[in-house]
C-alpha cells in the first residue's frame, strides 16, 4: 500500500510500482483532498490531525480487508503510517518508512531543520502559487510528449489541490510533533532516506531509525526529498528487499 | 540585419539564465542573473545547489511541489518563487525550468529561466489581499442574512396538546434574504394559530414585509377571532404602503385549531396560496384549497375560509411555492401540485417530522430551487393504549 505525501498525488509512484507489482498486489490511493479524490469528503476538521489520514489508511484496510500489508509513507505519510500501524498493528506486515521526518520544526535538542517561521513561508509561497495556477491555467500542466506514459488526465492533477485543502495540509503536515509515537511501532521498518533531502535531513532518518525498535535504515545515493523519482530504481529495489524479507 | 551575439545574449538577456545538474548544482550562470544576486560566479558555479538560493518556504515548495513534477514531466512553468540575494535581501521572481536530454533520451541537465517578479508580485499581493477582503465580506454577509433570515422564524415551535409539529425552511441563496415565514401560536388556553406565507421577491423590502406580516397576523390574531378578518387586517397593513417602492405582497395560508373530542376542528382563510396537504391517516391525501387574492395588492381582498376536522394520524402540510416550483432537472417542467400529491400518496400516513423530513428529502434531489422553500407539518398523535 502506497501512500503520497504533501504536494502531489498517487502519480509519485508511477516509476516504481511495475517493479513493486512483480512480487506483490501494489494498492495505490490519493489522500482526501489530493489528485483525483472527492473534495466534498474533506472535512476540516477530520483533517485537521495526521489521525484522521491514519483513520482513511485504516478504513480502506478494514474496507477491502486487507491482511499483512506492507505500507509505504513518503514524508508526511509515513508518519500517518506509524499512526496507522501504532493503532492497528495486526493488519501490517511492515512499514517503508521514505523520506520521513517525525517533527519538521526545531524543538529543544531536537533539529527538525525548521522553524514555525519557515512553515509561514510556505504557506505564503502556496498563496501566491495558486495566484497564478488559476483554474484556466490548468491546461498549461500537460504530459510530457517526450514521455508519452504519463498520460495527460493523470499529469493534470499532478501537484494540484483546492488551495485552501492545501494550506491545511501543509500546515497539519509541517507542524506535527509525531516523535512520541515512533516507539510505539511493533512491526518490522525500513527507514529510506535520500543522501541530499532538504526536507527531511540525515539526521532525522538516524532519528527515526534510533527511535523505532528494530528498524534499518537505508540511505540511498539520491537527491531530493523524493527517491522515488530522482532514484526510481535504487528505491524500488530497497523496497522490493525488504518486503520480500517480510514474507 | 542585425546580428546578435548568442554568447552575450545569453550573458547579458533581460531574464535570469541557469543549468544546473541533475541533483540541482549549479554548472552555468548568466550575469543578468549574478547581477541581481549579487554573488560572482565562482561563488555558485559547483558550489551552490539552486535550491540553496531559495528562502526556506520556497525551499520547501521546490522539494513538494517543484522537483517532482519537473521529474514527471521534464518541464515546470511560471512558478513564483523567491532568491535570497548575497546581501540577505529577497528577489520575488518567476521561474520556469525543463530537462535537457540527450540522444538517448537519458535526463542531462535542467536548465531555468529567472524573470524578475517584484512589480507583478506587488500586483499579485493587492490581488491577493483584494481576495481575501472580498472573501471576509462575503462570509460576512452571508452571515448577516441568515442570522436575518433566522430572526424571522421561530427559534422553535410549541406543540399543542396531542400533536407532533415540525417545520423546516430552505434558503435558496446565502447572500438574499427570502421571504417566506411561518409560525404557530397559542391564542386561548386551548385555541392555536398557525400561519404559512410568501412575500414576493427577496432582499432588504422582501425581509422587512415579512417581519410586518408576521407580527401583525400574530397582533390581529389575538383579538381577532375570525381568520377572515385576521387576513383582511394584514391586507390593510400592506395595502397601505402599495404606493411606496418597497410595497410587497404575499400569498398566506392563516389556521385556527379548536380542540374536539376527537381532535381538532381546522379553520383555514386563504390568500392565494398553494393549498395545504392533508395526509389522512387512512392514507388519503386531501388538498384543501382555500383559493382568495393574493394579500396587499387589492383594496379589499377575497378571503375564503374552509373548516375541515383533524384527527389521531391525520398530517396537514404547509409549504410555499418555492417547493411547486422547483425543478428535477432544466429540461423537465416544475415540480407542481399533482407530482407533490402524488408523492404525498406514497408518504402517507405521516407524523409531522417524517413529512418534513420526506420532503426536505425531495428538495435535496431537485437540480434546481430558485425560491426558497418554507415547510411546516402538523399532526395530532394516537391516542396512547389504555394502560
Amino acid at each position: 500500500m502506497l501512500a503520497h505525501g504533501f504536494g502531489c498525488d498517487q502519480n509519485m509512484w508511477r516509476q516504481i510500482t511495475a517493479r513493486l507489482g512483480e512480487q506483490s498486489r501494489v494498492l495505490l490511493f490519493d489522500h482526501v483532498g489530493a489528485g483525483r479524490s472527492d473534495p466534498s469528503a474533506w472535512d476540516p476538521d477530520r483533517y485537521a490531525t495526521l489521525d484522521g489520514y491514519a483513520q482513511d489508511v485504516l478504513e480502506i484496510c478494514r474496507d477491502l480487508d486487507l491482511r499483512d500489508v506492507i505500507f509505504v509513507g513518503h514524508s508526511v505519510s509515513a508518519m500517518i503510517g506509524v499512526l496507522a500501524v501504532a493503532e492497528e498493528a495486526d493488519r501490517f506486515a511492515g512499514l517503508v518508512l521514505v523520506t520521513p521526518s517525525p517533527c519538521y520544526i526545531d524543538q529543544d535538542d531536537y533539529r527538525g531543520g525548521f522553524s514555525r517561521d519557515d512553515i509561514d513561508e510556505l504557506l505564503d509561497s502556496l498563496d501566491s502559487n495558486y495566484l497564478g495556477w488559476s483554474a484556466t491555467m490548468a491546461p498549461v500542466i500537460m504530459g510530457n510528449p517526450d514521455r508519452p506514459e504519463l498520460g495527460q488526465e493523470l499529469t493534470a492533477s499532478f501537484c494540484r489541490t483546492d488551495p485552501t485543502i492545501a494550506k491545511a495540509f501543509a500546515r497539519v503536515t509541517f507542524l506535527s510533533d509525531q516523535r512520541a509515537d515512533l516507539p510505539r511501532v511493533s512491526v518490522p521498518t525500513l527507514v529510506l532516506q535520500s543522501a541530499q533531502d532538504a526536507i527531511a535531513p540525515r539526521e532525522v532518518g538516524a532519528y527515526v531509525n534510533a527511535h523505532i525498535p528494530g528498524s534499518r535504515l537505508v540511505t540511498l545515493d539520491a537527491t531530493g526529498h523524493c527517491p522515488q523519482l530522482s532514484a526510481p530504481q535504487a528505491t524500488a529495489q530497497a523496497i522490493a528487499s525488504f518486503v520480500a524479507e517480510c514474507r | 540585419m542585425l546580428e546578435d551575439n548568442i554568447d552575450d545574449l545569453y550573458d547579458t538577456a533581460p531574464c535570469g539564465n541557469l543549468s544546473t545538474l541533475l541533483d540541482g548544482t549549479i554548472a552555468k550562470v548568466n550575469a543578468t542573473l549574478l547581477g541581481w544576486l549579487g554573488y560572482s560566479r565562482d561563488e555558485l558555479v559547483g558550489r551552490r545547489r539552486f535550491s540553496d538560493l531559495l528562502t526556506v518556504g520556497g525551499r520547501l515548495y521546490h522539494e513538494t511541489h517543484f522537483a517532482p513534477l519537473l521529474q514527471m514531466q521534464g518541464e515546470v512553468n511560471g512558478i513564483a518563487l523567491e532568491l535570497r540575494c548575497a546581501d540577505g535581501s529577497r528577489l520575488p521572481v518567476l521561474v520556469t525550468s525543463a530537462v535537457k536530454t540527450g540522444g538517448d533520451g537519458q535526463p542531462l541537465l535542467i536548465r531555468t529561466t529567472i524573470f524578475d517578479a517584484r512589480e507583478r508580485r506587488a500586483y499579485e499581493k493587492e490581488l491577493l489581499h483584494a481576495r481575501q477582503e472580498a472573501d471576509a465580506d462575503r462570509e460576512r454577509l452571508q452571515g448577516l442574512v441568515a442570522g436575518l433570515q433566522h430572526s424571522l422564524l421561530p427559534d422553535m415551535l410549541p406543540a399543542p396538546p396531542r400533536m407532533q409539529v415540525s417545520a423546516y425552511y430552505h434558503m435558496a441563496s446565502a447572500d438574499r434574504i427570502g421571504g417566506d415565514f411561518y409560525d404557530l401560536f397559542p391564542l386561548t388556553a386551548d385555541r392555536w394559530g398557525f400561519f404559512l406565507g410568501d412575500v414576493c421577491g427577496k432582499g432588504l423590502a422582501a425581509a422587512a414585509t415579512t417581519a410586518a406580516a408576521r407580527y401583525t397576523l400574530r397582533t390581529a390574531a389575538a383579538y381577532e377571532p375570525d381568520p377572515t378578518l385576521v387576513l383582511t387586517h394584514l391586507n390593510s397593513a400592506l395595502y397601505q404602503n402599495y404606493d411606496s417602492p418597497s410595497h410587497r405582497h404575499c400569498t398566506v395560508v392563516f389556521g385556527i385549531l379548536t380542540p374536539t373530542s376527537a381532535g381538532y376542528s381546522v379553520t383555514i382563510a386563504g390568500g392565494g396560496h398553494p393549498a395545504p396537504m392533508l395526509l389522512r391517516a387512512d392514507g388519503t391525501v386531501e388538498a384543501q384549497d382555500v383559493g382568495g387574492t393574493l394579500i396587499g395588492s387589492l383594496r379589499t381582498p377575497n378571503v375564503a375560509t374552509r373548516t375541515f376536522s383533524l384527527t389521531a394520524g391525520d398530517t396537514l402540510i404547509l409549504y410555499s411555492d418555492g417547493l411547486l416550483e422547483a425543478r428535477i432537472d432544466p429540461s423537465t417542467d416544475r415540480y407542481g401540485e399533482d407530482a407533490l400529491e402524488a408523492f404525498l400518496a406514497r408518504s402517507t400516513p405521516s407524523t409531522a417530522p417524517a413529512a418534513v423530513e420526506a420532503l426536505t428529502g425531495v428538495l435535496a434531489t431537485f437540480e434546481r430551487l430558485d425560491d426558497d422553500v418554507a415547510l411546516m407539518a402538523m399532526s395530532l398523535r394516537h391516542p396512547a393504549p389504555d394502560s
